[in-house]
Parts: C-alpha cells; sequence; structure tokens
C-alpha cells in the first residue's frame, strides 16, 4: 500500500435504521481518476460527504496518507468539493469565490492573486473574473466550481455529479475538459455520478455502489467486459442474461445448458461453475446468423425470430424472441454489407464463449435495469 | 472555450416575457395603493410642507397665513437642535442594541431552532397581541424605584443604593429597543432564512472555520435584511415620542415630544418645520446608510 492513498475501511452511515453506506472498504491510488458509480440513494454521494467532512461515519475509518480524517472538521482536510450545485458564493465575484480556500489558509491577497490568474487561464475564464456567479452559465459556473476547489491543490478533488445539471453536449465537453484537467494537475479525482456513460469515458477505475455497497470495482473496460453480479450487468451497460445449468466443469471451460442446446465459457469468467446460472452476453458481442449458415461461432442458440428493429446510425438494434419467450437484443454495426433484417425473419444467435460470463442464478436477473437516467 | 458553446446563450438572458408582463393589469394592480398612498401620504406631506411656511405670528383663533416664511426653519432647528440631536442618538443607540439582541436571536431562529422555529417567531410577534401604549406603560412599572428589578441591580455589590432606572436615557433607550426590536428580527430572520445551506458547507469545505464562515458568507449575505431591519428600527425610532414620555424625564425629551407640544400649543407652522426637518434629516441619513451598505456589499 502506497502512503499516499485514500483508504476507506469499514466505512458506515446509519440513518436510524437505513443504512446509507454498509462497511465500505476501498483503496484509492494517489493520481488516479476513480469513479464512484450508482443509481440515486446507493450511498455514493453519502460516500463523498462523509470523505469531505460534511457528514460524520457511523463507524469505520478514513485514512488520507496515513492519516485517520475520519474525525477531521471539513476545513482542517486536505480535501476539496465540486458540489453538484456549485455552491458558489453569490456576493463575491468569481475572483474572490476563486480566491476564498487560499485566503482562508492564509495566503497573501498579492499571492492569492496570481493563483487565482493561473485557475482562470486553466478553465478558460479570464475575461470573466470580474462578474458575480449568478450573470455566468450553467457551464461557466462549473469551471469555477472546479477552479475554486483545484486552486488549493487538495491531495484529494472530490466531485459530486459535477456535470449533472449541464445539458447533454455540454456535459460530453466538460468530460473530455475534467479528464484534460485531471492528467495536467495530476490530483486524484473522486467523482461521484450515476451516469455510467460519464463515468467509463473519464475515470481509471470505477467502483459500482448499489444499497450501500460497491458490487464491483475495476478498470472501465474490465468491468464491461466482465461483469460479476447482474446489477453490474444491467447498470453497466446492456446484457443479455439468459437462464442455464451448468452440465459440465472441466479444462478451464464451463459448458452450460440452455433450451437444449450447450453454450461454453472460460472458467475465470464464471462466478459460479455449478447448478443454475445466469449466461450473459453483452448485444454487441452477438452475431446474427440465417438458419443452419455454417461457420457458426461455439455458442449457438437457434430457432430466434426478429420482433423488432430499430436503426440508430452507427448501428442497428435488433430485438430476438427466443423459442422459450425471452427477448434478445443483439446491435449490430452497420458495415456495408447490404443485409437488413426485418421482423419476423428467423435467426440464429451466436458468439464466443470468450465473450461469455456466467452469473449467480440467485441474484435478480433484472437487478439494475429499472433505474433511469435521470 | 466559451465561444464554441451555443448552448451557453440559453440562459445567459432573461426569457422574453417582459412585453407579457407589461398590460393594463399592472396598472389596474397599482392603482388602490397609489390611491391610498396619494390620500394619506402627499397631500398630507404637502399641506405640512405649507403649513411650515406660515407666517408664525398667526394663531388657530386668528388663522394662519401663507407667507412663504422661510426663516420658521432656521428658528425651530436653533431652539430645537439639542432635542434632535438626541433623538437621532437614542434612535441610533437603540438600532445597535437591537442589533446585539437581535442579531443572535434572528441567527438561532434560522439556523439552529430546528422544530421550535414556529414558535419562536411567534414569540417574537407576540407583543404585538398588546398596544404599544399598554406595553409601554408596563416597562414603566418593570424599571420602577421599588420594584424588584431595580431593588435587585441595588442589592449588588457594585451598584450604588440610589441607583435608578426609570426616567433615564437608558429606560427611554431601553423602551424604544424593546418596542422596536421585532421590526428588526423578522426581516433580518427573512433574509438568513434564504441562505442556502450548501454555501456554508462550501465554505467549510475551503478552509472557513465555522466563525470565518459566518464572517464571510453568512454576514454579508444576509446584509439585506439587515438594512431592511435597521430602516424599520431607526426610523420610527427617531421619531418616536411614546417611549420618551412614559418612560423618560424632561432631560430626555426628544424631537417627537416637542413637536407633539408645539401642535398642542397651536403653533403649527414651527411644529410643521421642526416635522419636515426631521424628515428631511432622516431622508438624507438613511440615503448615505443605503448607499454605504450597498457598496459595503461589494467589496
Amino acid at each position: 500500500m502506497e502512503s499516499a492513498d485514500l483508504v476507506l475501511s469499514g466505512l458506515t452511515k446509519r440513518y436510524g435504521d437505513f443504512v446509507a453506506v454498509d462497511e465500505l472498504d476501498l483503496v484509492v491510488p494517489p493520481g488516479s481518476f476513480f469513479a464512484l458509480l450508482g443509481p440515486s440513494g446507493c450511498g455514493k454521494t453519502t460516500t463523498l460527504r462523509m470523505i469531505a467532512g460534511l457528514e460524520v461515519p457511523t463507524a469505520g475509518s478514513i485514512t488520507l496518507a496515513g492519516e485517520d480524517i475520519a474525525r477531521l472538521k471539513p476545513y482542517r482536510r486536505p480535501v476539496n468539493t465540486v458540489f453538484q450545485s456549485y455552491a458558489l458564493f453569490p456576493h463575491l465575484t468569481i475572483r474572490d469565490n476563486i480566491a476564498f480556500g487560499p485566503r482562508r489558509k492564509g495566503m497573501s491577497k498579492r499571492e492569492a492573486a496570481a493563483e487565482v490568474d493561473r485557475m482562470l487561464d486553466l478553465v478558460e475564464l479570464g475575461e470573466y473574473s470580474g462578474r458575480k456567479p449568478a450573470q455566468l452559465s450553467g457551464g461557466q459556473q462549473q469551471r469555477v466550481a472546479l477552479a475554486r476547489a483545484l486552486i488549493n491543490s487538495p491531495q484529494v478533488l472530490l466531485l459530486d455529479e459535477p456535470l449533472g445539471a449541464l445539458d447533454l453536449k455540454l456535459r460530453r465537453q466538460m468530460q473530455l475538459e475534467l479528464k484534460r484537467i485531471q492528467v495536467d494537475v495530476g490530483l486524484t479525482f473522486i467523482h461521484v455520478t450515476h451516469d455510467q456513460e460519464e463515468a467509463m469515458t473519464m475515470a481509471d477505475t470505477v467502483a459500482v455502489m448499489n444499497q450501500g455497497r460497491i458490487e464491483q470495482m475495476g478498470a472501465p473496460e474490465e468491468l464491461y467486459d466482465l461483469p460479476r453480479t447482474t446489477f453490474v450487468a444491467n447498470f453497466l451497460g446492456r446484457s443479455n442474461l439468459v437462464s442455464g445449468k451448468v452440465t459440465r466443469s472441466s479444462g478451464g471451460e464451463v459448458a452450460v445448458e440452455v433450451d437444449g442446446a450447450t453454450v461454453v465459457a472460460p472458467a475465470e469468467r464464471a462466478v459460479s461453475s455449478e447448478g443454475d446460472v445466469w449466461v450473459g452476453v453483452r448485444p454487441e458481442k452477438v452475431q446474427l446468423r440465417a438458419p443452419d449458415e455454417a461457420g457458426a461461432a461455439a455458442n449457438h442458440l437457434r430457432g430466434g425470430v426478429v420482433s423488432d428493429v430499430s436503426f440508430v446510425g452507427v448501428s442497428t438494434e435488433y430485438l430476438v424472441r427466443m423459442p422459450w419467450g425471452q427477448e434478445l437484443t443483439v446491435f449490430e454495426q452497420n458495415h456495408t454489407s447490404s443485409r437488413r433484417l426485418r421482423t419476423g425473419d428467423e435467426v440464429d444467435l451466436s458468439w464466443a464463449p470468450e465473450h461469455t460470463f456466467l452469473l449467480d442464478a440467485a441474484q435478480d436477473a433484472t437487478a439494475g435495469t429499472q433505474i433511469e437516467d435521470e | 472555450m466559451a465561444h464554441i458553446l451555443p448552448t451557453e446563450t440559453q440562459d445567459a438572458g432573461p426569457p422574453a416575457v417582459d412585453q407579457q408582463r407589461r398590460g393594463p393589469a399592472g396598472y389596474l394592480l397599482l392603482m388602490p395603493g397609489s390611491f391610498w398612498l396619494a390620500l394619506f401620504f402627499i397631500v398630507p406631506t404637502v399641506t405640512l410642507v405649507a403649513t411650515s411656511l406660515y407666517d408664525p405670528a398667526g394663531s388657530l383663533e386668528l388663522g394662519y397665513k401663507m407667507t412663504g416664511h422661510v426663516q420658521n426653519y432656521p428658528t425651530a432647528i436653533a431652539d430645537y437642535w439639542e432635542q434632535i440631536w438626541r433623538s437621532l442618538r437614542y434612535a441610533l443607540v437603540a438600532t445597535v442594541a437591537c442589533i446585539a439582541l437581535g442579531y443572535p436571536l434572528a441567527y438561532a431562529i434560522a439556523f439552529k431552532a430546528g422544530r421550535f422555529k414556529t414558535i419562536l417567531l411567534v414569540a417574537v410577534i407576540a407583543p404585538f397581541f398588546t398596544s404599544f401604549l399598554v406595553r409601554t406603560l408596563a416597562w414603566q412599572y418593570l424599571l420602577g424605584d421599588n420594584e424588584w428589578f431595580v431593588s435587585f441591580l441595588r442589592w449588588l455589590p457594585f451598584t450604588g443604593a440610589d441607583l435608578r432606572l426609570i426616567n433615564t436615557p437608558f429606560s427611554v433607550v431601553a423602551g424604544i429597543t424593546y418596542n422596536f426590536l421585532p421590526f428588526f428580527v423578522l426581516p433580518l430572520y427573512a433574509s438568513l432564512e434564504k441562505i442556502d445551506h450548501r454555501l456554508l458547507e462550501a465554505a467549510s469545505d475551503l478552509y472557513a472555520s465555522p466563525v470565518k464562515g459566518f464572517l464571510k458568507v453568512t454576514l454579508p449575505l444576509s446584509m439585506p435584511g439587515v438594512v431592511a431591519g435597521t430602516l424599520l428600527t431607526f426610523i420610527p425610532a427617531a421619531g418616536d415620542y411614546i417611549n420618551a414620555e412614559l418612560l423618560g424625564s424632561p432631560n430626555t425629551r426628544m424631537v417627537g415630544n416637542e413637536i407633539q407640544d408645539l401642535f398642542y400649543a397651536g403653533d403649527y407652522p414651527t411644529a410643521s418645520a421642526l416635522s419636515v426637518a426631521l424628515m428631511v434629516t432622516i431622508v438624507v441619513l438613511v440615503a448615505v446608510y443605503v448607499w454605504r451598505a450597498g457598496t459595503d456589499e461589494l467589496v
């Protein structure tokens, strides 16, 4: 463990009977862009507020660079927050808003002014320094909030849904901007969001939270490629989860019977390798084939009927009704090939074993699907 | 970066509803109030100013002549500058006392009272259920020489046995403070109540101790309430005569008492000149104060 790590251990927050954060253990290495991803009410904001010092943990510790900061007052912690509502001081100019932290730490007016200029350059707001927050647009206010926190060079920068109030286009732009700034300044960023795309675009490491616990943590591509719970499979992107029964587990492979057919998955991609399992595959990993077409991949499910086709530009989204009644989703890139399937066409589904993952059948197959992107 | 963000203009300016707002409805809504003001403020003010320019040789019985007698002003001010000055002093001290007592009270109600908020607000307004006069008479009793409060003070080792409160400047200022405290607390409370608590969290996150957070965030944001409250306290306090009448002595007479006496004595021109002089003084003081407070907020 490196000494500058942020370490949460056994961190718990209870409000009466409600457990908002449940014995969270987490290590965030310095300089990383870490995302806490989850639906609203999953405890991600509470976790962030405990790190900031705005909530007192019920139990557990928060250690930063070897020092337990869990009971320190927020103004004594080397962390700063970019608030969801920005919380800019309405009575102060942009310049004074940004200078607020350094001035409280005892920096002279002149020194602070030089720092503020540097920050204004970083967020490209120099010409607005004399204005009040209310005279700026949402995106500009967001950048002021960022500059106001960054100027303090905190050991950890906390971002609470910082882009939530922006419209989609601006949000995409700010994601790249934030990522660029994080690389530039090299600070640890902890970013709380309910937007899985945002988390995956920006973060080195994503922790998916659900009901006060971390479901799974890892690099975005790892999480996406190999979800370990049904919640992660559904919340992070989309997944087809089909009920199956393990028939054989040997030679680094697990074979599962699905509606009479056998599909195979590498053993290391199986959470559970006996009894009932969920067989999972991402929609874009599945290929549609004409019935009895040659050259099908190892995992092959027959007897599907196209029930819906929607064209979304770069790809086409198919819904395929399987013989057991379930509808599976398939994304197909719109390559030059002119083949277009229509509703009612008969198709087989086929995909490679290395794209298959097996999950615990005891988990709810719809976990994480009902949550709307706000 | 801003120039490549066309979406930002959307929330830059107010929506174009201004034209819809301007219509006959606005003027209709203004009418009752304007009528009221014209009848009971503008007309009396004009009359007052006119009366202040009457020939002072006239009387109620003989009638007054409008002679444009500007000399009424220097005369009135020369005769009563002491009372004018005293009124302003008492009003100022009472206003400062209202800030000292009322700010913590309003702050506690807005931020710390929790579910007792409503009860405390009712308690602040409760004195209004009895008349101003009756409450002030009650203070006459409270501060009386033979009452328990004065007896208690006299019993204390560091006060003299001849200590008095009633009929002193203290009792007058205390009475004014008491009577106008709610007028300070209520607008200040409204101002404090509006402050977004997340701003205080942000201040705390940015290394401001609770005291610094108060001085840098809460206090400046509550300034509109402080200004409104002090105006509602100072202005009526400077013109008040009930407290000086009931709790004071000949040595604590305020300009309001003199104006009242002059009217009773039938010297309308001098009374009016004194009233107008007081009004102008207060307007000038208030204008300077509001202007100063306004610029302070920007610093």
